[in-house]
Order: C-alpha cells, then structure tokens, then sequence
C-alpha cells in the first residue's frame, strides 16, 4: 500500500510538472493576448523530432538548447509577422490563425519524418536506474525531468516577480494600453512572451519525446489536456498552472488504481443486489476506466463553480 | 438555340467519356480495395494498396486468371469511415468491380457486409464478393456472417487462441493481466482470452482487467505500477496505436518484468517505436514474419522491399490472389457467386503449411506462428536493430474456434 503510494505520487508529479513545462507558455500566452494558442501542442511535437534529429547528430545536450533555440526563435517571428497582423481583427481570427499554424506544423512534420514516428531514446548516458524504491528501480531520466521542470518554475517565477521585464510583462497582462502608454513597447513584450512559450514548449518536446512516443500523433494526446490545465489553473497565472499541472497529473494517477465501481459503493451501503438493473453499465464502471476523462470532467466542474480558475484573475 | 446545341455537346461528350467504362472490356478482373488512403493512418491503407498491387502483378506475370486475364487493382479512399464506404463501395461497383477488398476496421467490415447482401439480392447478375483481409471482430463471421463475405485473417478468437496455445507452453508463466482498450474490440479479446485461458490452463490467475478509453491516455506510467503490485508475468492486450506503443514503451523504461503478448505490436510503426524496450519481450501472432525460413516468400519479400521501400506485411494476400485465381480457374468465371461457391469449400497448400476456407462461416484458417522481438535475427525491420522471430507455431486446425454461424446461401 505505502509502495503504490510512494510510487504513484512520484509518478503523477512528473507527469505534473512535464504538463507544467507546456501550461507555463500557454497560460501566459492565454492571458495576455486572451487567446488560446491551439499551435502549442504542436510546438511541443515539433521539439520532440527536432530534438531527435538534432541529438542524432550533434548529441542529446546540444539538442537541449538548440531545438528550444529555434522554436523561441521561430514563435517569436511567427508573433511578429503573423498574429500581431491578424491581432487587429479580433480574437477569432487570431484563433484561426493559431489553428491554421497547428496544421501547417502536422502536416509538415509527417512529410518530413514520415507518418509512424521516429526512435527517439532516452540517450545512454542518462539512461540508467538512479535509485530502488522498494525494489523497484526507478529511472534517473524522469528524475531528470523533474528537477528541470521545477528549475524552470522558479526560473520563471523569479523573472516575472524579481526583473524589470517581469514587472512590465505582469502589468502588460492586466493594463495593457496603460503599459504602452508609459512608454513600454507592449507589442514587443508580446512578441518575447510569445517566443518564449514556444520555446517552453520545444523544451518540453525534446526532454518528453524519449518518454513518450514521438510520432505526429503525440500532439493530439497532450492538447486537450493542457488546455484544461491552463483554464483549472486561471489565465496567466503561474502558480495556478504549477498547481492545475499537479493536481491533474495527481488525479489522474492515483484513478487509475482505484478499481472502485458504483456497485462497490452500494453494496457496502447495505443496498446489495437489490437495485441491480438501476444504472445499468454505469454501475460496474470503475473509477480507473474513467481516469482519463476526469480531468475533463474537473474543467467542466471548474466554469460551473469558479470560471477565472483556481488563481485567475479574471473569468474565461 | 444556343443553350439546346451547347447542352447537347456537353452530352455526347458525357457520353463519349463514358462509353469505355460502360462497355467494360472483358480482358481484365478489376478487384476494388475500399480503405482508408488519407489521413494520419493513411499509410495502413496505402501499404494495403501496394501489397495487393504487388501480388495481382505477380499473378499476371504468371499467366493472370481464366487463361489470360488481367488482374486489376483499383483503390478507392474510404477514408475510414463506415458511410463513406458505401458511398465508394458504388463507385467501385459503377466501375466494373465484383471483387472487393477491405481491411481496416470492423464496423466498415459490417457497413459492407450489410450492404451487399441488399444489393446482391436485388442485382444478382451484378453480385459483389467481399474479401476482408484485416478485420477482426468474431461478428463478422459468427451473428452476422454472409454467403459474400470471406475473411482471410485470423479473427480475435483464433489469434486468442494461438496466443493461449503459447502460454499453455510456457510454465513460467502463472500470472495474467489483461490490458484491452474499451470498445467491442477489446471487450471481445479480454472474454476469449479468459475463457480460454480457464480452459487451457485452469492453474492461471487473472490478476487484472483493465479497459481504458480508446487514445485517451497520455502517461501509461501509473497503469505500470498497478501491473507490478498485481505481480503478473504477462499481459494480453490488444491495444493499437499509442495505446500500445506507449504502454510497452513505458514499461520497458520502467523496468517492468513481464511478456507482453500483443495483437499488433508486429505492424507498421511497432518496432520503432518500441525499441529495445521490445526485446525478448514483445511477442506478436501472425500467419507470416520476415524471418521465417522459407525460400520462396523470402524472395517474395526482398522483391517487395525493393520495389516499394517498406517491409512485406500483408502475406496473406498471396494466398488470398492465389485462391481466387484458382477458384475461377475451376468455375470458368469470374462471376462472383460461381467462384464463392468453389472458394467457400477449398483447401490450398502454401509453402508454409496446409490452409483452408471452412464453408460453414467462410472463415480461412492458416498456420499460425507466435514471434517475439528479437535482435539477433537476420531479416530486421524498418531500418532498426529489431525483427521477431518464431517461438512457437500452431497448425491451422489446432487455431479453430466455433462458431454460430447460420448462413443464409443464395
């Protein structure tokens, strides 16, 4: 019992804060242009088969820089020359925009590295068992994402609430006329926010693609998924991403285990068979078989309750 | 006057466009593959296409069918989807095709079952027979079995079967957990390999039965740790997909000691996404791989990697050609009713072992081999370090399984 514990809570962090590295872009992104950024996922699939082509030749580490390199570089010319032009006829075009680009990124990724996915590995030298947990040996790869994430969390925190930029990124989220203004150039802060979560993304692609499959599908498995973080969490919120991410990552590790069924509930009420037909399939569902869908279930709980979110300033 | 000289040139030039296709010629046998061409599972059905393509040729090299004729395939994009299907199952149809050919996909499986035996029925001089190469629910050829319909793989019950043939073998094995997605496919492989398992080795405990939604899961690492706490020693899933990829991915990166028998690991994408964490671990039931020894479908093999640059899947399909062109050798038609008839009832001899058609449902049973991942074998795949080789084999009669067919014959 303690083992399952240990084990999953270990197990749901990482996959918490690996979600975390990707929420962090697009809530910031969400929260100062108000617009949902449906290329982020695709982003994350482009660092993962840009960091397998760039550790096949140059090696993992320089992967690790590179590929985030080129996708800020690349989000941030995409920001300037794309959406700051279709800014100007409202959000609705800017999510097509968003959408259009996910798109042209599929696609592209099929037609260069071919539609089943590429062996992407966790490189050698990382890819060892750093400690036994009960007799099981657990990866020192995954403990390696996890120290990079929480690097990255008060990374960023300490941008944003201790540098100058910070202050005027912060003030940009909430006033964004007054801030320009000032003086500021506010378009330019975007263009930087913009750029970084792109690259926030790629970094997430190139340390999540060994874990995960890299393949053009791996985008559609994560996107959904991130867009309830970012709305549990509330828009532009930092903490709440790295609590959302947790939190979502947590629930759904820990359902998984339970193989708990309505059925189960009633009969240890005293109910028995009693009521057997009544809810029919419904009854014999398990928590786990629904562990996959709780976090949406959570969204949907969340705009009912609180629509800003867990630390949101505003309402969605 | 104008409208009335130009309406009746756009006619005649209908009609010249559409004569040849009316006026079918009687030097070819068109056969149709109806499957998904488009897509991000495009490749599946673009594979199919190639192999078909491939083994028609080879039949016209030798001589074609009916002493002379041409086999032709023509491939029509259903794009996956069960009423899209129809839709190009009548384009197939209006272009001369009495042979039709599908894969993926069951319910597109039952959508073409259900409508031939309507249109076969009320156009019996234009019948249609359905040749399903891939799809697996045990319906097909049990509640909802047809007279026009044939299958040429193993249904989920038979390759259940193979599969439980294997761990009746293997001793060390005395803990199973089953991993299915949730949907009629998985349900049906997770109530066979119980029942099967109870009756082939009543010794064994199931120690988990797990469904999950279909693609929905995107970090297999908490379903790992509740394989381990169960202490199973092997898993039966038929997951597809990332479904399966991943799950196996992580529990090789997690160090998850169990065999992993599987539906589909051998297909397009596995190995490479497997990796080594497949190894003398992943094990795959299927009626041919790249290392069996045999001359003749290795030359058959190196011949198709050459030619299209992707690793021979579907053998099948040369048994399938070879017994259509026998069955209208021997009915001296390619009308699809006569052929039907001598298929329905045939036994044919491959290189790898004795096969037949069973009349009652119009199942096909084959010699089976189970494989697992492997790199010390000859023939690798997809440019990786890893193939499968055979670790067991069962003959096509030990695969049987009843079923409840009542077949209702023109």
């Amino acid at each position: 019992m303690l083992e399952q514990l240990v084990i999953s809570t270990l197990n749901g962090v990482i996959y918490g804060m690996l979600l975390f590295m990707l929420a962090s872009g697009l809530t910031l992104i969400f929260g100062m242009m108000g617009v949902l950024n449906l290329a982020h996922a695709a982003m994350y699939m482009l660092g993962a088969y840009l960091g397998y082509q760039i550790s096949k030749t140059l090696g993992f580490l320089p992967a690790l820089v590179l590929a985030p390199l080129a996708l800020g570089v690349g989000g941030a010319l995409l920001e300037r020359y794309g959406l700051r032009r279709v800014h100007q006829h409202g959000h609705v075009s800017e999510l097509l925009f968003t959408f259009g680009v996910a798109f042209m990124i599929q696609e592209a990724v099929q037609m260069i590295w071919g539609r089943i996915g590429v062996p992407y590995r966790i490189p050698a030298a990382l890819d060892f068992p750093l400690f036994r947990l009960f007799d099981t040996p657990y990866p020192f790869y995954r403990v390696f994402v996890l120290a990079l994430a929480v690097a990255i969390f008060f990374g960023l925190f300490a941008a944003l609430s201790r540098t100058r930029t910070g202050l005027i990124i912060r003030a940009a989220l909430t006033h964004p006329g007054m801030v320009g203004m000032l003086g500021h150039d506010v378009p330019r802060v975007f263009m930087l926010v913009f750029g970084a979560g792109a690259g926030l993304a790629g970094l997430a692609g190139v340390i999540g693609g060994p874990i995960f499959v890299t393949s053009p599908s791996m985008a559609g498995a994560l996107g959904a998924i991130l867009f309830t973080v970012v709305v549990i969490g509330g828009l532009g919120s930092l903490p709440g991403a790295l609590l959302a991410s947790l939190l979502v990552g947590l629930v759904q590790t820990f359902a998984v285990v339970m193989d708990v069924s309505l059925d189960d509930v009633f009969r240890v009420a005293g109910l028995g068979t009693a009521s057997a037909s009544f809810l029919g399939d419904i009854r014999h569902t398990t928590i786990a078989q629904i562990a996959p869908i709780l976090p949406y279930l959570m969204l949907l709980v969340m705009l009912v309750v609180r629509p800003r979110g867990l630390f949101g300033s505003r309402d969605v | 006057m104008k409208f009335a000289r130009k309406l009746a040139a756009t006619a005649l030039v209908a009609l010249a466009l559409a004569s040849p296709a009316s006026a079918q010629d009687t030097s070819a046998v068109k056969l149709a593959l109806i499957d998904g061409q488009s897509g991000p599972n495009g490749f599946i059905g673009e594979s199919m296409r190639q192999h078909l393509q491939f083994f028609a040729e080879r039949q016209n090299a030798a001589g074609g069918v009916l002493g002379g004729k041409k086999l032709d395939v023509i491939a029509f994009d259903n794009k996956f989807d069960p009423q899209e299907t129809i839709v190009q199952l009548q384009k197939a149809i209006d272009a001369g095709a009495r042979y039709v050919f599908h894969g993926n996909s069951s319910a597109v499986g039952a959508a073409i079952v259900d409508f031939l035996e309507k249109h076969n029925r009320r156009n019996p001089e234009q019948s249609v027979l359905y040749i399903n190469f891939a799809a697996l629910d045990p319906v097909l050829t049990n509640e909802k079995c047809s007279f026009w319909h044939f299958r040429f793989d193993a249904d989920v019950n038979i390759r259940t079967a193979a599969i439980t043939n294997q761990i009746k073998n293997d001793p060390s094995i005395k803990k199973v957990y089953l991993f299915n997605q949730d949907y009629s496919f998985g349900k049906a492989v997770r109530s066979a390999a119980t029942q099967m398992l109870k009756e082939k080795r009543p010794d064994i405990q199931i120690v988990g039965d797990e469904l999950i939604p279909l693609q929905k899961v995107a970090d297999f690492t908490p379903y790992i740790a509740k394989i381990r706490a169960t202490g199973a020693d092997a898993v039966i899933s038929a997951n597809w997909g990332n479904d399966l990829n991943q799950l196996v991915k992580t529990g090789g990166e997690l160090g998850l000691p169990v065999k992993w028998f599987t539906y589909f690991a051998n297909g397009e994408g596995g190995v490479t996404a497997l990796g080594a964490a497949g190894v003398g671990r992943v094990f795959a039931v299927s009626e041919w791989h790249m290392n069996v020894p045999d001359p003749t479908t290795e030359k058959m093999a190196d011949e198709f990697g050459k030619k299209y640059g992707r690793d021979m899947f579907f053998y099948r399909l040369d048994t399938v050609i070879a017994m259509l062109t026998r069955s209208m050798n021997e009915a001296k038609t390619s009308d699809p009713k006569a052929v039907a008839e001598k298929l329905e009832s045939m036994s044919y001899k491959t290189p790898l072992g004795d096969t037949y058609v069973r009349p009652t449902d119009h199942q096909f049973y084959q010699p089976l081999y189970v494989s697992v991942m492997a790199d010390d074998v000859a023939k690798k795949l997809e440019k990786t370090p890893f193939g499968f080789k055979t670790v067991g084999m069962s003959a096509a009669k030990e695969t049987e399984v009843p079923t409840t067919c009542k077949m209702r014959r023109p």
